[in-house]
Parts: structure tokens; C-alpha cells; sequence
């Protein structure tokens, strides 16, 4: 059958699909039941089409307070853990020095520890030392689990950089301050680009090490994960929808003026 | 030209011929690059777990306080306590793994090879999801998998849901608040972390090996299993490590899809932790689950022989 035989020569691409169609299932569900209208307090089957919750995404009591603190701390945490994870990666790439093996092993531990494990073990030292939990203990983990993946993205990135371009920069007369800002930075760039945004999306999302270091300070994710027994407003999926549409455009202007730019540089 | 000799980054000194030796200063550099991110992890990362080995021997109350007195008979009590919760773990975060593998092969092997142009938009959709808070996807699968609803349905009319109630996958027509449903949630959180690193090594693959195995008369399931898939191991490895290691610490899946026949390591610890108040035993249990998950990384990177990846 002709079909049978589309079917198996597409095996790959459809199963591919099968699997994006599983992954972006629950993005649809969260948008359609973004206009609904329920009755009571559970969000769980479909009533009646409704605009309400766009609205007023803020109706909720502290929803967006949660929010704004979850983004305050997401910007702190993606702007400590940058600078810090882009030196260390700089240092691990350009510099050969003693305990290099030692510190790679210390980068690589936080990505290879359930999360349960350090936040546990980070609340112990918070308690030990009569820490107040809150905004800072909050914030003081978020840089600790972001470093070691922006270290990472940043590493491979300088990496695959060719030395001799600083090198002619320097034949060329250029001091080291010009050669890092003209010359080293901007091919780093991209690789810091993506370490910062994945802090950003790590640190807005958590939920296991905050859930154990914030106290009584709640996030957008302890938002809604209290919520989820309570009974889920319209409101969270309004907020879901709408980070993804957001992190959507961000990304496809982002290939766009990539695109563009590839493009000019070809002409 | 070794690389040492090329200090590009910081501000050290004025431009100076690079072959005059380095000074002291210049050999500093990279120690004070490295410092304060190190000191970060060291005091945030490293000394919280000296802490929290101190106390799972501690013994006391809160009232009274805590003390270390090598009570080492709390890991043991712990264990023998806990351990459904820790096979539990293992075997769901296992099995997600498993079939996050399963699933994930064929859609980075079609980003890689097959997407063409449409490339960036599919790699777009498989990273995007990230962006709404996964506790909200979790919740999203909740309505998904509601009894009565289209899974559901169709699964019961397939007769699928006899066949797994029998294995104890799920219980009386339902998903919801069964294993099934906390390994469906795992596999869809942590399939991400699967794909990208998949992808990742894929696409360092040389389309013209692939040309030269038809040449030589492979068949694509043979090129498949003598070229493509040995290429892609260190993607294959550290996507599992990616999707197990998180995974079997998770507790948000088991809380949010589960029943409390479902719970994972996750969640006694955290309940131990934060509701509980039992320090020592949480403490422990953290280090159990630790050191059964590092054992497990270490034995699983040496047989695959990719050492060089961490």
C-alpha cells in the first residue's frame, strides 16, 4: 500500500512530530483554558468562553506580586550569575593554572546533584547560621544553581574561538582594554546571551530550592504551586499563555535580525 | 603559541610585546577570575553539604536543639523507612528516562537531518515551552489526563487501560493519581534536557558519512546502528544524565499527578524537611539519595566510555 510505504519512509519525521505535538500539548491547554470561565474554584474542564482573566490578569490576590518578585529576583540572579560564571569560564578556556581539574569538578557537581540534595543541604547552612529566609537567601541560591550552566554556555563559546583574532588585534596596535571590548567580547557575546538566558529561565521557574530557602516569601512557582490546592484561577494560565507567546517573539525577532544580518554580511 | 601566553580578557597593564615573560600580576589573572564565583560555590555549595552531613548525625529535638553525637543509626533507619520511596524514584525516573530517550531520538534526529529550513522554527517550539512555568504545564496535565477525559477515553476504548491497570500502571479506568500519570509528567518535564544535548551531537555528524554507508551498501537501519547512533553517544549519555539525575530527585510531578502510593524520595524529604522538622533523617535521606545518584553517574559515564565528557 502506498500509504504503508509513505508511512515507514517518514518513520522518523513523524514520530519527531508525535513527540513536538506531546511537548507542546500541555503550551495549547494551558492557552485555551486561558478563556474560560469555570465554575467554583477548579480550572480543570471547559465551561464557557470567556475574556475575563485577560482582563484582569492581576484579580488574583498577590499573583502579581509573586510575579514581580519572581522576575526582580530572575534579573539579579541572571546578572550575578553572568558576571561571575563568564569569568570563571574565561579563566577555565584562556589559562592553564593548578586545580583547573579540581574546579571543573566543582562547576559540573550542581548540574549533576538532584536539586532536593542542595537545597536541603543550602537550607541546613541558612539554619545553622540563623539566617532570615527571604528575598536574599532566595537570591544567594538562585546565583549558586545558574553559575555553573552559564559557565557552561559561556565555555563553549570561547572555545570555539580563534585566538589568532586577538592576537592580530594586538599586532594591530590595540591595547588588551580594546581588545577585549572591540575583539573579545562581541565574538563572546552569543555565548553569554544564552548563559544569561538560561539563568533567567532557570531562576524564573524554580521551584524545589526555592520552595525549601524562601520562608514565608512566595515566587511566581510557590504562587502556583500553593494554588494548585487551592484551586488553580484562570489567571496562572493567562500569565503561562502569555510568557510563552513573549518568549516565542523574543526568539523568532532574535533569528530574524540573526537572518538579516547573515544576509547583509553575504552581500 | 600557547594559550597561556595570550591573556586577552581583564585589564591587567599596558600592551606589552607578548613575549617578554609574564609577571606575577599576569599570572594572578586567571585566580582573580576565578575568585569570586568559586568562593560563591564553595560557601553556597560545597560547605552547605559539610552542614548537612553534620546533620543527618546529629540527634535532639527542635525545642532542645540539635547535637552531633555520630548517630549514624538514623541512616539506617531512614532506609529501612523510606526505601519504597527510593526504589519508586529510581524506577520512575528510570523509566522516563528511558522514554524520553525513546522519544526524543527521532525529534532531534529530524531538527538535525530532516527540518531543513523549518529547522529554527522546530528548535523555537522544543525550547519554548520552557518560558511557561513548567508547574503549569505539570498542572496543564492534570486536565489532560482527567478522568473522562479524551485520553482517558480513548485509552479505555483501546482496552490500553486493561492492559496497564493488570501491570498496576493505573488503577480503575483512571490515570490521574497513578504511576502512569507521574511518569508521563517526568517524561514531558525533563524531555528538553533530553533533546537539546541529542541535537547537540547530531548535528555535529557529517551528512557525508552517511552518503558514503549507502555507498557501501548499508541499509538506513544499518547506517543507523553503525554510524549515526555510535556518533551521537556523548548526546545519548549526558541527555540521560540530564533527564535521570533531575528526575529522581523530583518531587513536583509525583505531588501535582500523583497519589500518595506514588511518592517519590522528593517529597518524604521535603515534607521531613519543611513539615516534618526531623532534620537528621531529612539530612540523611538527602545523602543517600546523593551518593546513590553520584554512584550511579560514575558506574553509567565509565561503562559508556565517555570519561572526557565531564
Amino acid at each position: 500500500m502506498p500509504v504503508l510505504r509513505w508511512i515507514r519512509r517518514n518513520l522518523v519525521v513523524l514520530a519527531g512530530l508525535l513527540t513536538l505535538a506531546y511537548m507542546i500539548l500541555p503550551n495549547a491547554v494551558v492557552m485555551v483554558f486561558s478563556f474560560n470561565k469555570p465554575k467554583g474554584r477548579f480550572n480543570y474542564a471547559w465551561r464557557q468562553f470567556s475574556l475575563d482573566a485577560w482582563k484582569d490578569p492581576c484579580g488574583v490576590a498577590d499573583l502579581c506580586g509573586s510575579l514581580s518578585l519572581s522576575l526582580q529576583i530572575a534579573f539579579w540572579a541572571t546578572l550575578g550569575a553572568t558576571a561571575l560564571g563568564t569569568m570563571i569560564a574565561f579563566a577555565l578556556v584562556r589559562y592553564r593554572f593548578r586545580a583547573r581539574g579540581t574546579i571543573n569538578s566543582l562547576i559540573f557537581l550542581p548540574m549533576a546533584m538532584p536539586e532536593v540534595v542542595m537545597a536541603a543541604s543550602l537550607l541546613t547552612l541558612f539554619l545553622n547560621m540563623g539566617a532570615q529566609l527571604g528575598f536574599w537567601t532566595i537570591l544567594i541560591a538562585h546565583i549558586m544553581f545558574c553559575l555553573s550552566f552559564v559557565v557552561t554556555a559561556v565555555k563553549a563559546r570561547v572555545m570555539s574561538m580563534d585566538p589568532r583574532l586577538e592576537e592580530a588585534a594586538r599586532d594591530l596596535y590595540a591595547g588588551p582594554v580594546q581588545t577585549f571590548v572591540r575583539v573579545t567580547l562581541p565574538i563572546a557575546a552569543p555565548g553569554i546571551a544564552a548563559g544569561a538566558l538560561l539563568a533567567f529561565a532557570l531562576s524564573f521557574d524554580d521551584f524545589i530550592i526555592t520552595n525549601f530557602n524562601a520562608g514565608s516569601t512566595v515566587t511566581f512557582p510557590m504562587f502556583v504551586w500553593g494554588s494548585a490546592q487551592r484551586g488553580t484561577p484562570v489567571q496562572i494560565n493567562v500569565i503561562g499563555t502569555a510568557m510563552f507567546v513573549i518568549a516565542v517573539a523574543v526568539v523568532l525577532a532574535g533569528q530574524l535580525m540573526a537572518n538579516r544580518r547573515k544576509s547583509n554580511a553575504g552581500k | 603559541m600557547s594559550l597561556t601566553e595570550a591573556p586577552p580578557a581583564p585589564p591587567t597593564g599596558p600592551g606589552e610585546p607578548k613575549l617578554r615573560k609574564p609577571s606575577t600580576r599576569k599570572r594572578l589573572v586567571p585566580y582573580w577570575l576565578l575568585l569570586p564565583g568559586i568562593l560563591w560555590l564553595v560557601v553556597f555549595f560545597a560547605l552547605p553539604l559539610v552542614y548537612q552531613a553534620s546533620t543527618s548525625v546529629q540527634t535532639g529535638s527542635l525545642e532542645k536543639g540539635f547535637e552531633v553525637t555520630w548517630h549514624v543509626q538514623t541512616y539506617a533507619d531512614a532506609l529501612r523507612d523510606y526505601y519504597p520511596q527510593f526504589i519508586r524514584s529510581l524506577l520512575y525516573a528510570g523509566t522516563a528516562t528511558v522514554l524520553c530517550l525513546l522519544l526524543g531520538y527521532p525529534l532531534a534526529y529530524l531538527i538535525a537531518f530532516k527540518a531543513g529550513r523549518w529547522r529554527n522554527l522546530v528548535l523555537v517550539l522544543v525550547i519554548a515551552p520552557f518560558f511557561t512555568s513548567f508547574l503549569i504545564r505539570t498542572l496543564a496535565w492534570k486536565t489532560i489526563l482527567a478522568d473522562g477525559g479524551a485520553v482517558v477515553d480513548v485509552l479505555g476504548t483501546l482496552h490500553v487501560l486493561d492492559v496497564t491497570s493488570w501491570l498496576g500502571w493505573t488503577e480503575n479506568n483512571r490515570v490521574l493519581a497513578t504511576p502512569m500519570a507521574v511518569v508521563c509528567g517526568l517524561t514531558y518535564n525533563f524531555l528538553p534536557f533530553m533533546i537539546l544535548p541529542l541535537y547537540t551531537s547530531l548535528e555535529r555528524i557529517d551528512g557525508r558519512l552517511h552518503e558514503a554507508a549507502g555507498d557501501l551498501y548499508a541499509t538506513p537501519a544499518t547506517t543507523f546502528r553503525k554510524v549515526t547512533f555510535p556518533l551521537s553517544m556523548p548526546g545519548v549519555v549526558s541527555g540521560t544524565l540530564l533527564t535521570f539525575i533531575p528526575a529522581s530527585g523530583d518531587y513536583v510531578n509525583a505531588e501535582l499527578l500523583g497519589s500518595t502510593d506514588t511518592k517519590m524520595v522528593g517529597s518524604v524529604i521535603q515534607s521531613q524537611f519543611l513539615r516534618v522538622l526531623d532534620y537528621p533523617t531529612a539530612a540523611a535521606l538527602s545523602f543517600i539519595l546523593m551518593a546513590v545518584v553520584l554512584l550511579m553517574v560514575t558506574v553509567y559515564i565509565r561503562r559508556s566510555g565517555t570519561e572526557d565528557l565531564v
